[in-house]
């Protein structure tokens, strides 16, 4: 199983270096955030940062082992590693820890992890095994259409059981991977619409949004070469919306609990609650927003490490960056982030396989939605889902699976040139 | 769509969110500079220094009022955690319905935050601190604060030294935002009319604190901390073991005693009997015994010597006969004869005719009737209004009618009418002396506090002239800075007109009516009187000067309902100047322990004096 072949010319440099400069701002951050006068010492296990270091540790060197075994066993291993992960959820489901009112965690001794987070791999791994086998047409052919979409709300489905919200709709991102494997573009665009109009109906009345809609729909009409078809879609997709703008509206009103309705008003800025449901997300774009330009300095802030931004080592982790380096920092590590985010979709595009490829992009659409759904959190313009912002967010069990999922696929670039010798 | 445009559109995407997320953090981190401010908002706390207050001492440097330590136990309600109520309720002593109904209150008043520190319960007692700081870490949440409070030496002088309590909001709106809710402030005495020196300048530290208000470190290492200064010590001018023997001398009788360093204007005791220990006004309890003093119908609230006036009586006729002298209306040489009394005016028997000298040592009504007369029916001027006037300016220069200017508070002007007063009454040119012939023997419409009178007794030592009373001698151990006191208040009347009167006040005690207050070895000059009181006894009065020449201490006692001058005010009057002038004031024990015993409270309650 030992790959014997495996040159480090092959690996790819690059994303190395970009995930263990991520690890190590993250390190930093932890550090900064609980930073205290009194005990700075960064080995100290007792504390967040020195677990933090020795998660680093034991994460380099899994990712080493990942490094060394043959890229064949995770095409070999997808079915049987993915078919564990659900068995995890499920056991988990049964007999899991609650921790902060979500039961999604297994508890060894001293050591507790979460289940969701290996999911994650195991579903991309399954996917990509699945999507790139023999004769496989996902764009044509219904059927694939329908157990691709099985293989991920699965596990979806069975974390969403166990109060795990954040982790549920990371499997939202695989939209990324069906998309690129040939599901049609205006499913995505429609899906983001959907999105739009939601937020929308609870801004403005149902109704005059219905009249923008059908104003934007004569003008399209208008302009373009209208075919009965055409009119049909277009007054039935108005039709549609119209439905949902107002069903909305109406679940808002009368369904939802009044806590649940101040949640959604501080979201979308209707409603400033400071110590209620707006507290955190308030605190947060206090620490980020009180860093200015160059930010306070490296352990110089004040909002984080005293408290006042919560979970401020894990989900919050981006607030440190922001008080203590500023919009220059904020911004090279945005800059870095999407940097690192790029070179991953352009290492899946050079796949040959279309294994290979499948799980690159599922690489890039978690780590992307974590990065979009996480920093937009402490921005205040994405909802409060704790999910973390990988490499950086303390916590051993994210860290570990995100540089599993991360190394797997450096894994498997390793052997792209391999594979061009195959197939040449 | 294409394979190969996919990853583009993805990437654009990336990048879309990148931009968003930096024009977003563009907009919090350099546009909108609200956040740098709500970010100290969080972490700064400023905390108040309090400054020690001033400290009291008499005259001699003996403490008489100084600090005491007091503690106040303070909550932060959010950072309460599983509070066991009924252990917490029995360490406090109070029972559940009291804890409940005090957060009640405290969620009622102003400012109430869940994040801030309010105070629970005011001046915990020193075993109830012990006992809580023992199980504080039970009582998450809780902390106690400690401030200081006064105390107070001696029980004397409470009417002096006044006493400190809570600000009003009045207080604080006068202040201009200095003190807060719980500060301590001088509210009568010595304490409220010297608050600006006592008080102190109260300092403030910023601290960076974490969102449970922990302390985390001091603010830019203190760049922005003042220190506070503490408040000035004082001397009060009270000489502590007089105004002791005073009280000691007024116990259990109601009356005043006012004794006044002449060269100075030094006030060397200030007595109002009833009085009540200071200590009775200090603690958590203070507002309930102030409200129990207030209700207390023997007063003991009121500051008598400076605020409540009495007909002067015979020692008023001193300052007619001054005022006839200078009026050139009398020489000492001037005789009346008296067949007791004048008019309606009676006088005890005694030999007739006299001279002036001779007229005051027996206090003659007639005489002074006669010299009264002649002073407001003067030829002189044309109209009476304007002999009268001559009279009211002179008792003015001696600081009758109108408020000297001691620092305390509720100083009265006691009663001295202008002419006007009897125009209104009687019509403009239809009164003359007859009509208010009585105030030749200072009655009728006269009203002087004791503090005036005291205060013409001094001008009398000093042979025309005085200085404003005042209590306090030194602030900051520096000669009270206050000009009024160290100015010269000269009188109407010509220093030369003196002599006689106080030779006739010497008299007074070598032989006259006041024998009794004679000092062996010293020579005392003085005047009895007797104030006629139309709700019962008439009051004893008496004012001296000791000694004769060079006068160090002048004095008027006041005994209400007591009778003559001579039975009470006068020996009360000699001992005290004793005491200041020997510092004994046991040679004469029979008059010391009959004054001492001497209990006129027990009778004639119903004609207790009544403020109108
Ligand atoms: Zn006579």
């Amino acid at each position: 199983m030992i790959a014997p072949d495996l040159k480090p010319s092959r690996i790819d440099w690059i994303t190395l270096a970009l995930y263990y400069f991520l690890v190590i701002v993250g390190l930093l951050c932890v550090y900064a955030s609980v930073f205290k006068e009194t005990n700075p010492n960064i080995w100290d296990t007792s504390q967040n940062y020195g677990r933090q270091l020795i998660w680093i540790a034991i994460s380099s060197f899994l990712g080493l082992m990942i490094l060394l075994i043959d890229e064949k066993f995770f095409f070999a291993f997808a079915y049987p590693i993915y078919t564990i992960s659900v068995l995890l959820l499920i056991a988990v489901l049964l007999a899991g820890t609650t921790v902060k009112g979500s039961s999604s965690w297994i508890e060894i001794g001293s050591f507790r992890m979460q289940p969701a987070e290996f999911a994650k791999f195991g579903t991309a791994l399954a996917l990509a095994r699945f999507l790139s086998g023999y004769n496989v047409d996902f764009e044509k052919d219904k059927k694939i259409q329908w157990i691709s979409a099985a293989i991920i709300l699965a596990p979806m489905t069975i974390i969403l059981f166990q109060n795990e919200t954040g982790s549920t709709l990371v499997f939202t991102s695989f939209i990324f991977v069906l998309y690129r494997e040939g599901l049609p573009g205006w499913i995505l665009f429609a899906g983001f619409m959907l999105i739009v109009l939601s937020i929308l109906a609870l801004l403005i009345q149902p109704l005059y949004i219905i009249i923008a809609l059908v104003v934007l729909a004569s003008l399209f009409l208008y302009f373009v070469r209208r075919t009965n078809q055409l009119i049909a879609i277009t007054v039935g997709a108005i039709v549609l919306a119209g439905l949902m703008v107002s069903s909305i509206d109406y679940v808002f009103e009368n369904v939802m609990q009044a806590h649940q309705r101040t949640r959604i008003n501080v979201l979308l800025g209707k409603e400033v609650d400071i110590k209620g449901a707006g507290y955190n997300v308030q605190q947060s774009k206090i620490a980020i927003g009180s860093g200015g330009f160059w930010g306070k300095g490296f352990l110089q802030g004040t909002q984080n490490k005293f408290r006042f931004v919560p979970e401020q080592s894990t989900d919050f982790i981006f607030c440190t960056v922001g008080e203590e380096f500023g919009f220059m920092g904020s911004v090279l590590f945005v800059t870095v982030y999407i940097y690192l985010l790029y070179r991953l979709l352009m290492m899946a595009e050079r796949q040959r396989h279309k294994f290979n490829r499948i799980y690159g992009y599922s690489v890039v659409s978690i780590l992307f939605f974590h990065f979009l759904i996480n920093v937009g959190m402490t921005l205040g313009i994405m909802p409060v889902i704790g999910i973390p912002l990988p490499f950086i967010s303390y916590g051993g069990s994210a860290l570990l699976s995100f540089t599993i999922l991360l190394f797997i696929f450096i894994r498997l670039d390793a052997n792209r040139v391999n594979e061009l010798r195959n197939f040449s | 769509m294409n394979s190969s445009s996919k990853p583009k559109i993805l990437l654009i995407i990336f990048i879309g969110v990148a931009l968003v997320y930096i024009s977003r953090l563009f907009y919090l981190q350099v546009v909108d500079s609200s956040y740098v401010f709500y970010a100290q908002n969080n972490v700064l706390q400023e905390q108040t220094i309090y400054p020690a207050r001033g400290l009291i001492y008499d005259r001699n440097g003996e403490l008489l009022v100084y600090n005491d330590a007091i503690y106040d136990l303070s909550v932060i309600p959010d950072q309460i955690k599983n509070l066991d109520t009924i252990e917490f309720c029995k360490v406090l002593n109070i029972s559940k319905e009291e804890f409940i109904a005090t957060f009640a209150r405290l969620k009622r008043q102003k400012g109430y935050s869940r994040w801030k520190p309010i105070v629970f319960q005011r001046q915990i007692t020193i075993p109830t601190y012990a006992a809580f700081q023992e199980k504080l870490f039970d009582f998450q949440g809780f902390f106690v604060e400690v401030r200081t409070d006064r105390k107070y030496k001696h029980s004397n002088a409470a009417h002096v030294m006044g006493y400190i309590g809570e600000v009003t909001e009045k207080d604080i709106d006068k202040s201009d935002g200095y003190y807060r809710m719980g500060d301590f402030i001088g509210i009568s005495g010595v304490e409220r009319i010297y608050e600006k020196d006592l008080g102190g300048i109260k300092g403030t530290r910023y601290v960076l604190v974490d969102s449970k208000n922990r302390t985390q470190g001091r603010y830019k290492n203190g760049e922005f901390d003042t220190a506070a200064i503490a408040g000035k010590d004082i001397h009060l001018s009270i000489n502590q073991e007089l105004q002791a023997l005073g009280e000691a001398l007024l116990q259990n009788k109601t009356g005043s005693v006012v004794a006044i360093e002449p060269r100075t204007g030094e006030v060397l005791a200030l007595v109002s009997s009833p009085s009540y220990d200071p200590n009775l006004m200090v603690g958590r309890e203070r507002g309930n015994r102030y409200m129990e003093l207030l209700k207390d119908p023997s007063k003991p609230l009121f500051n008598r010597p400076i605020s409540a006036p009495y007909p002067p009586g015979s020692i008023f006729k001193i300052i007619v006969g001054l005022m006839g002298q200078q009026e050139k209306v009398l020489s000492p040489n001037t005789t009346y004869g008296c067949n007791h009394g004048y008019l309606f005016v009676g006088c005890h028997p005694h030999g007739s005719p006299l001279a002036l000298r001779g007229a005051i040592a027996v206090s003659c009504n007639a005489y002074f009737c006669q010299v009264y007369r002649s002073i407001v029916n003067n030829p002189k001027y044309k109209h009476v209004e304007d002999a009268y006037t001559e009279f009211y300016k002179h008792a003015y220069s001696f600081g009758m009618g109108h408020a000297l200017g001691i620092d305390l508070f509720g100083e009265g002007a006691g009663v001295l009418k202008p002419a006007t007063y009897f125009d209104k009454i009687y019509g403009r040119h239809r009164w003359q002396a007859l009509t208010t012939i009585s105030m030749g023997i200072g009655q009728g419409e006269l009203g002087i506090t004791p503090l005036q009178m005291a205060n013409a007794t001094a001008a009398i030592a000093n042979r025309g002239y005085f200085y404003t009373p005042h209590i306090v001698k030194k602030i900051n151990h520096r000669a009270n800075p206050n000009p009024k006191y160290t100015t010269k208040n000269w009188t109407t009347i010509d220093t030369s007109y003196f002599s006689v009167m106080i030779d006739g006040m010497h008299d007074v005690i070598e032989n006259g009516t006041a024998r009794i207050a004679k000092i062996p070895g010293i020579e005392v000059c003085g005047k009895t009187g007797t104030a006629q009181n139309p709700h019962g006894k008439d009051h004893s009065i008496f004012f001296a000067f000791a000694p004769k020449t060079n006068p160090k201490i002048a004095i008027a006692v006041v005994v209400e309902n007591s009778g003559f001058g001579a039975t009470w005010a006068a020996p009360i009057a000699s001992l005290m100047m004793e005491q200041y002038l020997t510092g004994k004031h046991d040679t004469r024990k029979a008059l010391l322990e009959r004054m001492l015993n001497g209990n006129l409270n027990h009778r004639n309650d119903s004609a207790r004096f009544k403020t109108k």
